[in-house]
């Protein structure tokens, strides 16, 4: 009897999990199935990896979530190292939070002023004597403002694996002789890559999809997967097509979460 | 020598991180309609921001949605996690907190998309109806995330012991196991507060016209350039995601404290 009362409480949550997680990855599915005049079909798919512009475009995105990925690392590591050793570690790091707290879209706004004609960014470069560039509506200012927005979220799962770090592993491998590069490549970059894992997967399937950046600042010159898919589903209205790409999304997003290992989405999440 | 490098690359990486936002606060007090050169300080884009009806509304239904949205999904996640908690059956929780997880992993634009079809199909009009529900969505997983490592560290010998000692099913919930968790509970509200006020991509795709929030209002200004009162804007939310993360780690803090102090009785 009290069993059975129990369970009601977890009816609203059983709603959420069919109505708004289960149902709308079917729809979206079931809808790349259908052209524009709501006939079933299959020619969506055909026209997706038949049309080089479509195949051309994924591959784009996906090399630009490549790169986005690598140049957050590559910066984030040495961030979140650094900042590990710090005396006031958990401070520093709710600073390095603090950022992702501010909106996205305020965020892109900023570097518009930035990078424009006469921005900061210009008046930097003419003081140091290259003189004003274009730099609004390029592929690289489009990667340098993605990167920037993602930082905080590959330093965030770093520093906890640092964190997790026992310290008596650094300890033996320098009692044992290792030299402090080799401390690092042989100890403690390994036993930190599960952090690493869960950074990539936090920064790269975002970068499949920011739309907002790719109209705001990299000029309609640089197309995503998540623009296209924005174009199709408020522009165009073909959300057949636009569910295909989307289906396709989806499945990049499966195989990235496969290649980064099963590990719970820990530093997704400020803590 | 290399501590100094150290702090070095860590002072310019705190620069670029902060350099943008910095700069969009200074120039909300410049005269004038660009974000080049300081022409002299002024309030008047502030103003310009607490006149503007349009924005007020919309700041209004920016915070009327994250509001309700987050107390709604706070409810519905902890109810869930109770739920997710109770289960016996290793292969049923896992597979559960699999589908909890579907929404935080997925991009924002399929969420957007997922939805938009959602609720065309059942014929619900978009606006602040669609934009609630959806905000509601995206949330329930964070605080459930937030909620369940509480719960798996309350003890059962807790439970037990009230049980023993006479406590019905809802004053078990109402006396031990919401007071316990309630630490969890209220750092899921907060996430789930700033999900909301800082979403875009999901909001855009359900909001059809004549409703906006924030995100949606400063994307299509933006479009159309600088405007001074947008960084008068990001003055006042800076201000604003201040205090909610002083907030949230206040929470943080004293459920910190209070751990501590129940360790140091019971050691």
């Amino acid at each position: 009897m009290t069993k059975r009362r129990t369970w009601l409480y977890f009816i609203p949550y059983g709603l959420w999990l069919a109505l708004f997680v289960i149902a709308p990855v079917a729809l979206i599915i079931y809808q790349s199935f259908f052209d524009l005049g709501h006939h079933f079909t299959l020619g969506n798919y055909s026209a997706y990896f038949q049309s080089a512009t479509y195949l051309k475009m994924t591959l784009n995105s996906v090399w630009y979530a490549f790169l986005i990925t690598l140049f957050t690392g590559l910066i984030s590591y040495p961030t979140a190292y650094f900042l590990h050793g710090l005396k006031h570690r958990q401070l520093w790091l709710l600073l390095v939070i603090l950022p992702t707290w501010i909106n996205i879209l305020l965020k892109a706004y900023a570097f518009i002023g930035i990078f424009s004609q006469a921005g900061l960014a210009n008046q930097f470069l003419s003081f140091i004597g290259i003189g004003p560039q274009q730099i609004l509506f390029t592929n690289a200012s489009f990667i340098f403002v993605a990167t920037y927005i993602q930082i905080p979220f590959m330093i965030l799962p770093i520093f906890n694996a640092l964190d997790d770090l026992n310290p008596a592993f650094i300890n033996a491998s320098q009692d044992l002789g290792a030299s402090g590069w080799q401390t690092f490549s042989k100890v403690v970059f390994p036993l930190t890559l599960p952090g690493v894992k869960a950074g990539v997967q936090a920064v790269f399937i975002p970068s499949l999809s920011l739309f907002m950046l790719t109209r705001l600042i990299g000029g309609n010159k640089v197309i995503t997967l998540g623009t296209a898919i924005e174009e199709h589903f408020l522009t165009t209205m073909n959300w057949g097509m636009g569910s295909t790409i989307g289906v396709v999304l989806i499945i990049a997003m499966v195989v990235v979460m496969l290649l980064t290992g099963d590990q719970k989405p820990k530093g997704g999440t400020p803590r | 020598m290399k501590r100094k490098l150290a702090n070095l690359y860590l002072i310019l990486v705190f620069i670029i991180l902060y350099a943008p936002i910095i700069f969009l606060i200074v120039y909300s007090f410049s005269e004038g309609e660009t974000m080049t050169n300081f022409h002299g300080f002024t309030w008047s884009h502030y103003h310009t921001l607490f006149t503007d009806p349009r924005m007020l509304a919309i700041v209004a239904n920016t915070l009327l949605v994250a509001l309700l949205s987050s107390l709604i999904a706070t409810l519905v996640g902890t109810l869930g996690a109770l739920g997710i908690n109770r289960t016996t059956k290793r292969v049923t929780r896992e597979a559960l907190l699999t589908m909890n997880n579907v929404l935080m992993v997925s991009p924002d634009v399929i969420i957007g998309a997922s939805f938009l079809i959602f609720f065309t199909m059942l014929g619900i009009p978009l606006g602040f109806g669609s934009v609630l529900m959806s905000h509601i969505a995206f949330e329930i997983p964070i605080v459930v995330l937030m909620v369940l490592p509480r719960l798996r560290e309350m003890s059962s010998s807790m439970l037990d012991a009230a049980q023993d000692l006479g406590a019905t099913m809802r004053q078990l919930l109402s006396r031990v196991v919401i007071p316990f968790i309630s630490p969890g509970i209220f750092a899921g509200f907060f996430m789930a507060l700033t999900y909301s006020l800082d979403d875009f991509a999901v909001t855009f795709f359900v909001t059809g016209n004549g409703f906006s929030t924030l995100s949606v209002e400063i994307y299509s200004r933006a479009r159309q350039g600088i405007n001074l009162e947008i960084n008068a804007l990001s003055g006042v939310m800076f201000l604003f995601s201040l205090l909610l993360v002083g907030g949230y780690y206040w929470i943080q803090q004293a459920s910190h404290r209070h751990k501590q102090r129940k360790r140091g009785v019971t050691s």
